[in-house]
């Protein structure tokens, strides 16, 4: 019996050590390129290790059992009768619960460090129907941050293009340029069918709605050019509805805002 | 209370045709609709997994080069309808369910073999309407979510051929729903308890109170999208004031509860299939009939999980993360109680046995990327991509379909007096297993890395797993050779099955095999003990 249990107790560690080994060595995700992205990594990289040690343990005692207790050709006849087990029953409707609930509040953390919570500024007026309804995406910032310093831009989404409008500049740019290290924050509306504003290495994604504003705010982290992907049907030609989004040093953002800049904005 | 039957009103035995003519029948005999339900299902799959080889030769290249554009997209909506309302729904309920639960509850035929027989005979004219919409001016091509204004902007007549056959569909659903409602509360047996039936009455219970729940929804969302379609009205249509967000929670009202109408039954199956061929007792019979409900309960308030990107407002998008988290519980407590039943068994590994555990292994998988999927703020990276696509096919293929293939192991000698070839079988496994894992494990990857879901073309970066998944759609595809093969030989030349081949305890074994017109000969007998494996005779209840 304490041999069984050794043995056990030396399966389960295993299954452990090589969970926690894959989870920290193998990288499945793109680069890290804005202030979500950690964050967001460290929640997959939890979920992922808990997800393979289950995974591990149900398919190694699936597999052990179909060996263990195959029947034999001289055997006849039945396996115990065993009905059930009631702390066993108990055991793994608690254990369960206790994992399940914990991931839900650490994800509410990440989410909440990822902005998601924050009410954003026209967000307690969404009940009421006499103002403009803006539905949020993930938020990095606070009412006042976005008055302040933020690059404001607003997005338009169509079959099959988005078009970046720096109201500052008074221009319209098909490429999304963004200086590094500054809170971008961009009101997205769609002119005809629902679109999506995703950028793999952002680790963010907001629907673009037609008939209905939505909100996305991010900080890119990492110079560099990455790609904005639309990832709602939105037609034939969804799969090549693409824009880049360049992330640039400040004096190279604003050498590119300046060329652009119209003249008529400083009326 | 209990209905009696009496014997001069329904043995119209003779006004039926005789032989496999009654399969083209309007048949009332609830074995032969069963059965009607389960081919016209699998040749739907046929064409549906047609339509999936083709998705996968337009993948196997970054461009897209194998077909235009717009019939990509009708291809994937196509498959997407074809696999769900009329392969994996009609077969998991309609076939299984029809043939099984008048004999769990010791009926001589459903509580209502007309409504059961118009209920399958909608299917064949809906499914054709929706392949035939391909030839006329092209089919839907918004995907099986339909969402609008994409819908509404597309042209007409494929997407009002889909709704009308969609809406077909999900009558014949309903019907089947009440049906089991009322032949599981009401046919009983005289003497059998609710707790003593077989586990997958439980579970068809409570797939039933799904569909009759929440298939109404469907449809009248579905009836006001086609109003703004072909009447210009403007429930969902933006540009007329309408809200797009509406559509989606109305739609994923249903398209969430029918998951579990694709999955409970599945659950209800291999529990009936383990016990037999472990040689042990259902392993926590009572949890697992708390856990159905729960799921039943659970499964209706967690729709807007698919909406996390929408427009949701903060507070909506953490309560349903934590429902979706919390079906985990009782789902996984259908996994250890099922994992308890092998334990201690004297386990036959044949082919039945071996796509039941490989049922476990996919559904384990992907159960586990669905409570990622939960949170938020992993879903808003993954959502639309096709990890997503992962794992919902881990769901419905590598846990609804394994359990498809296992149950027709399972009852195939029940339903023709004849055994499967064994060998043919775990090759059938062997290959679809492997086939299955090699084509969806890697698109997990493939979602992580910037892979959106519903694309004909893609960075060159992918093209390589891309390729990996299209092998394995490819070992999908040849697996269901040896299984046709094993189907015809065996109906025509297979080992004689005897009346009880397994020496199973539950009540569709007690006649013979195949079973009579009104399933026993005498008297049905009372089962209440279907799990008792391991227990002399006597020791019996």
């Amino acid at each position: 019996m304490l041999n069984k249990n050794i043995y056990l107790i030396l399966i389960i560690s295993l299954v452990f050590a090589i969970s926690f080994w894959i989870g920290f060595n193998v990288n499945l995700l793109p680069a890290e390129a804005s202030i979500n992205a950690p964050i967001y990594d460290e929640l997959f990289k939890i979920l992922f290790i808990i997800g393979l040690i289950i995974f591990i343990g149900m398919t190694i005692a699936v597999i052990y059992s179909l060996f263990k207790f195959r029947k034999r050709n001289n055997q006849i006849g039945d396996g115990i009768a065993l009905e059930g087990n009631l702390s066993l029953e108990i055991v793994w409707t608690i254990i369960p619960s206790i994992i399940v609930l914990l991931i839900g509040l650490y994800s509410y953390n990440i989410y909440d460090r990822m902005g998601g919570m924050k009410e954003l500024n026209h967000n307690h007026e969404m009940m009421s129907s006499n103002t403009e309804k803006i539905w949020a995406g993930i938020s990095q910032t606070s009412d006042n941050e976005i008055a302040i310093n933020n690059l404001s831009i607003e997005v338009s989404a169509m079959q099959f293009a988005f078009l970046f409008n720096y109201p500052k500049g008074n221009f319209i740019s098909g490429e999304l340029h963004v200086p590094v290290d500054q809170k971008v924050s961009m009101k997205m509306e769609s002119k005809d069918v629902i679109h999506a504003f995703w950028v793999p290495e952002f680790r963010i994604k907001q629907d673009i709605i037609p008939g209905q504003p939505t909100i996305l705010n991010f900080t890119p982290t990492k110079v560099g050019k990455y790609p904005i992907i639309c990832a709602e049907l939105c037609g034939p030609y969804h799969g090549g509805m693409r824009a880049s989004i360049i992330v640039e040093e400040e004096t190279d953002y604003n050498e590119w805002f300046n060329k652009n800049k119209k003249p008529e904005v400083n009326l | 209370m209990t209905i009696s039957i009496d014997p001069q009103k329904t043995n119209n035995e003779s006004l039926q045709p005789k032989g496999w003519l009654r399969y083209f029948s309007f048949s009332l005999d609830h074995k032969v609709i069963g059965i009607q339900y389960l081919v016209c299902g699998f040749l739907f799959y046929l064409i549906g997994g047609t339509l999936a080889s083709a998705i996968r030769i337009e993948l196997a290249s970054p461009m897209s080069d194998f077909m235009p554009r717009d019939v990509y997209n009708q291809v994937l909506t196509l498959h997407g309808t074809i696999m769900i309302f009329l392969w994996i729904v009609p077969v998991v309920n309609g076939a299984f369910g029809n043939y099984l639960i008048p004999f769990y509850v010791g009926a001589r035929d459903m509580a209502f073999p007309r409504l059961n027989a118009v209920a399958f005979w909608l299917i064949p004219p809906s499914g054709l309407m929706l392949v035939a919409s391909y030839f006329v001016d092209g089919a839907a091509q918004a995907g099986w979510t339909a969402y609008p204004p994409l819908s509404i902007t597309t042209p007409q007549s494929g997407q009002i051929i889909w709704i009308l056959s969609v809406l077909l569909l999900g009558g014949s659903s309903i019907f089947g729903g009440i049906n089991f409602i009322a032949t599981i509360i009401k046919l009983r047996r005289p003497g059998l308890k609710l707790m003593q039936l077989p586990m997958y009455c439980w579970a068809m219970l409570g797939t039933s109170l799904l569909v009759v729940l929440s298939t109404p929804v469907l449809a009248g969302t579905l009836i006001l999208l086609s109003f703004d379609i072909i009447a210009n009205t403007g429930f969902f249509n933006p540009v007329l004031g309408g809200n797009v967000v509406v559509y989606q929670h109305l739609f994923w009202f249903y398209s969430h509860p029918a998951v579990y109408i694709m999955v409970l039954p599945a659950f209800g199956l291999v529990s009936e299939i383990l016990p037999v061929h472990a040689r042990k007792p259902l392993f926590g019979y009572t949890t697992m009939v708390f856990s159905i409900m729960g799921i039943v309960v659970l499964g209706l308030v967690v729709w807007a999980h698919h909406m996390f990107t929408s427009g949701t407002p903060p507070w909506m998008r953490l309560f349903f993360t934590i429902a979706t988290a919390f079906i985990a519980v009782p789902t996984g407590i259908k996994f250890f109680n099922w994992v308890a039943t092998l334990w201690g068994g004297k386990i036959s590994i044949n082919s039945a046995m071996l796509f039941s555990c490989g049922f476990i292994i996919n559904f384990v998988f992907g159960g586990i990327t669905g409570v990622a999927l939960a949170q938020v703020p992993f879903d808003i990276h993954v959502h639309d991509t096709y990890f997503v696509v992962a794992h919902f096919h881990y769901i419905v293929y590598g846990g609804t379909v394994f359990i498809i293939f296992s149950s027709i192991y399972h009852w195939f000698p029940k339903v023709t007096g004849k055994m499967l070839n064994e060998k043919l079988g775990i090759l059938h496994f062997i290959i679809t297993f492997i086939g299955f894992n090699l084509c969806f494990a890697p698109q997990h990857w493939l979602g992580l890395n910037g892979m959106p879901r519903r694309v004909a073309e893609y960075d060159p970066q992918f093209q390589f797993v891309n390729q990996i998944s299209s092998l394995g759609a490819l070992l999908m595809a040849i697996s269901t050779i040896p299984f046709l093969i094993n189907v015809f030989l065996s109906v025509r030349n297979g080992k004689d099955a005897g009346d009880n081949p397994w020496n199973a305890l539950t009540p569709e074994w007690l006649t013979s095999s195949p079973p009579p017109v009104e399933n026993w000969e005498g008297e049905a007998p009372l089962v209440v003990e279907p799990y008792g494996y391991g227990k002399e005779i006597s020791e019996r209840k």
